[in-house]
């Protein structure tokens, strides 16, 4: 038990780096609970998810406003995604939701475009207009072919910037 | 007592008596280390009893022969004090752990046994620091410190020069007669052996001699004679002996 | 002829869990002695020394070493695909979620882990056990648990040390050598890399990690024979059988955290 205060003076110092060392990585990163606030939960139906997951953020003009709590497929062979937004937000009923691509090797995440109704969306109510993801393979199908390969779109194909962002939006489903 | 499918010691039954110094003799492989290992509980046997003080210990679980150990000191052939620890620390260990003893008095009594035993002025150094005599001076001093009543020693003489000898021997008499202590003490080391010894067993290759000294030197046996007469040259296989004073084949080694 | 060999098996089978048997049993005393006084914290704090302290130094510089590496190995790769602005993330996720916590277990059970079976090894050959239970001193309570907990403490921290030395090591390499903007780097990272998913990940596996390593470098030293081969053999067992569990236990969580999502 030869222990100086020296080796005591060590070992504080070890535990202190150690533990700064985890509390840094633990901040530095992104994730650490979307302590935002919630409580608006919507609904939205995709054609095409392409990939978005559980957890994925929702965005407006690209400030994060709430996740992605649940993704399903309803009895029509959509995707059903469940949204929690900031319970602050006034959301029209002709609001949009896009999936979108976030970088080149980004993952997916829901891109909300405000509406100009009077009448605003409460908890419980499902947002209709939806653009579903661009899925690559598609696109570039369209591109070859020039025609409608079956995904719903009724335009003819035209170059699309390969960034994921679509340019053209889906038809869109009346209510 | 079988090891690894080798049997070490076979029908053995014997007292240690309270109060006296036992001496268990032998050559190396004759089993006395594993004897004395079985007497403080750190071997079972696989046949037979072990008695401390009257209770039966084969069978206990750690945790109780801990406390029957409470009334043990064992001094170990290499000293065995924990490396880490200063001589004062190691001797120390005992108190420090079971005793609520303040510190001012466990210096105290510390220093006293080191005294006792002439190690004073190095209580500071490690174990590694220090002479095999001075690591088994400290050992005993451990091992006695908190006064048990009975006192194993596995080769206390082994490795020793003839004045740590003779000082490690006049130490363990002293503390016989001083405090009574029950010693068991395992040797090779006749001539300590017969000086000392209230009582012998002497481990044999096929038989096992008990007897005080007087008995045993007065023993016409060749392979007693032989073994206590260290300054003969070696002669060979003995021829076969008759009357011994041999114990009948019991499995009970008790002391008291 | 054949059915001597398969009999070997048999044997080895049933002596492999008798092994996992007794591992586990002295577990279990382990994980008890935590709970009895004295609590020792002299020795824990020794201990945390002796395997902490002093495995920083070989901790950080191989931290700095393998997120050097990865960068670059990480930027050849990327930039044929023009996405070396993902190295923050690449180099984030690979040191956070796997090398951080299985480098490090293997650093450390090569280091610390050798020398605690080689400590406790070499006591038992010199009867220093044996003179503890003589003392009526619990061997376990006293030599073993400070030096397993102090094995699953430092674990996580040193860990924590590795991934950010690998960081900057890879932050220097790739920004400040292959010119990847630093913005990018940070940001990157930030975005890849998960609380919840990945640092939460890397927490949980280093302390596994440190429980096992603990566990395995003390059971070796305590059950050596005594005797230098027995210690010898100890401490090479442990690194081996340490570092091949070690790689099967991260396994096990890896797939284990994907459940759990």
């Amino acid at each position: 038990m030869t222990r100086s205060p020296l080796r005591d003076a060590l070992v504080g110092l070890f535990v202190l780096a150690g533990v700064a060392a985890g509390i840094y990585l633990s901040l530095a990163v992104g994730g650490l609970s979307y302590a935002g606030p919630h409580g608006l939960r919507l609904i939205a139906r995709f054609d095409e998810t392409g990939g978005l997951k559980v957890g994925a953020p929702a965005a407006i003009a690209g400030v994060k406003v709430g996740q992605i709590t649940a993704i399903s497929l309803d009895p029509e062979f959509r995707a059903r995604i469940d949204l929690d937004l900031d319970s602050r937000l006034s959301l029209p009923i002709d609001t949009s939701a896009s999936i979108m691509t976030a970088g080149l090797l980004g993952d997916r995440y829901l891109d909300i475009q405000v509406g100009g109704d009077s009448k605003l969306l409460r908890s419980g109510d499902e947002i209709t207009f939806t653009q579903s993801a661009v899925i690559l393979e598609r696109l570039i199908g369209k591109l070859i072919h020039g025609a409608d390969l079956g995904d719903g779109s009724a335009k003819t194909a035209t170059p699309a910037p390969t960034d994921g962002k679509a340019a053209v939006p889906d038809r869109t489903r009346a209510p | 007592m079988e090891f690894e499918g080798r049997v070490i010691i076979r029908d053995l039954s014997c007292e240690m008596a309270r109060g006296k110094i036992s001496v268990v003799l032998g050559g190396s492989g004759s089993g006395k280390t594993t004897l004395l290992r079985l007497m403080a509980g750190l071997l079972e046997p696989t046949a037979g009893r072990i008695l401390v003080d009257g209770e039966d210990i084969t069978r206990l679980s750690e945790t109780r022969r801990a406390a029957v150990r409470r009334k043990i000191g064992m001094m170990f052939q290499a000293g065995a004090l924990l490396d880490s620890m200063t001589v004062f620390e190691n001797v120390a260990l005992p108190l420090r752990e079971h005793s609520s003893m303040s510190r001012l008095h466990v210096t105290e009594v510390v220093d006293d046994r080191l005294r006792e035993v002439d190690l004073l002025d190095i209580e500071d150094l490690g174990p590694k620091q220090i002479s095999g005599g001075m690591v088994k001076r400290a050992a005993l001093a451990r091992a006695i410190i908190e006064g048990p009543p009975i006192l194993l020693c596995d080769e206390p003489f082994s490795g020793l020069d003839p004045v740590s000898t003779r000082r490690i021997e006049a130490l363990l008499i002293a503390l016989n007669q001083r405090h009574g202590m029950t010693m068991v003490i395992v040797s090779h080391h006749v001539r300590s052996t017969l000086r000392m010894a209230d009582r012998i067993l002497l481990l044999l290759p096929d038989a096992i001699v008990v007897g005080t000294p007087r008995e045993l030197l007065q023993s016409t046996d060749p392979r007693v004679v032989s073994f206590l007469d260290e300054d003969r040259p070696f002669e060979g296989r003995a021829p076969e002996v008759e009357r011994l004073p041999v114990l009948a084949p019991r499995s009970k080694a008790r002391r008291r | 002829m054949r059915f001597a060999a398969l009999e070997e098996l048999g044997r080895a089978a049933i002596l492999l869990t008798a092994e996992f048997g007794r591992l586990a049993s002295f577990a279990a005393r382990v994980v008890r002695s935590t709970v009895t006084r004295p609590l020792r914290i002299g020795s824990f704090i020794d201990e945390l020394y002796k395997l902490g302290v002093l495995s920083v130094l070989l901790i950080c510089v191989s931290g700095l070493a393998v997120g050097m590496v990865l960068a670059l190995q990480g930027y050849k790769s990327l930039v044929r695909f023009g996405a070396e602005q993902s190295l923050g993330a690449l180099v984030g996720l690979s040191l956070v979620r796997e090398l951080g916590p299985v480098l490090t277990a293997l650093l450390v059970t090569g280091r610390a882990g050798s020398s605690v079976a080689a400590e406790i090894g070499s006591m038992v050959a010199t009867e220093q056990l044996d003179g503890l239970r003589m003392m009526s001193i619990e061997p376990i309570g006293f030599v073993v648990r400070p030096k397993a907990l102090a094995m699953l403490v430092v674990m996580p921290m040193l860990t924590a040390l590795f991934i950010v030395s690998g960081l900057a090591g890879a932050y220097f390499v790739g920004v400040k050598r292959m010119g990847v903007d630093g913005g990018w780097f940070v940001s990157g990272f930030r975005s890849a890399v998960d609380f919840h998913d990945d640092v939460l990940q890397a927490l949980v596996k280093s302390l596994a990690f440190g429980a096992l390593a603990g566990l395995i470098a003390t059971y070796r030293g305590f059950t050596s024979a005594p005797t230098s081969e027995g210690v010898s053999a100890a401490t090479t067992s442990t690194v081996v059988v340490g570092s091949v569990s070690l790689l099967v236990l991260d396994y096990a969580l890896t797939a284990l955290w994907g459940v759990g999502r």
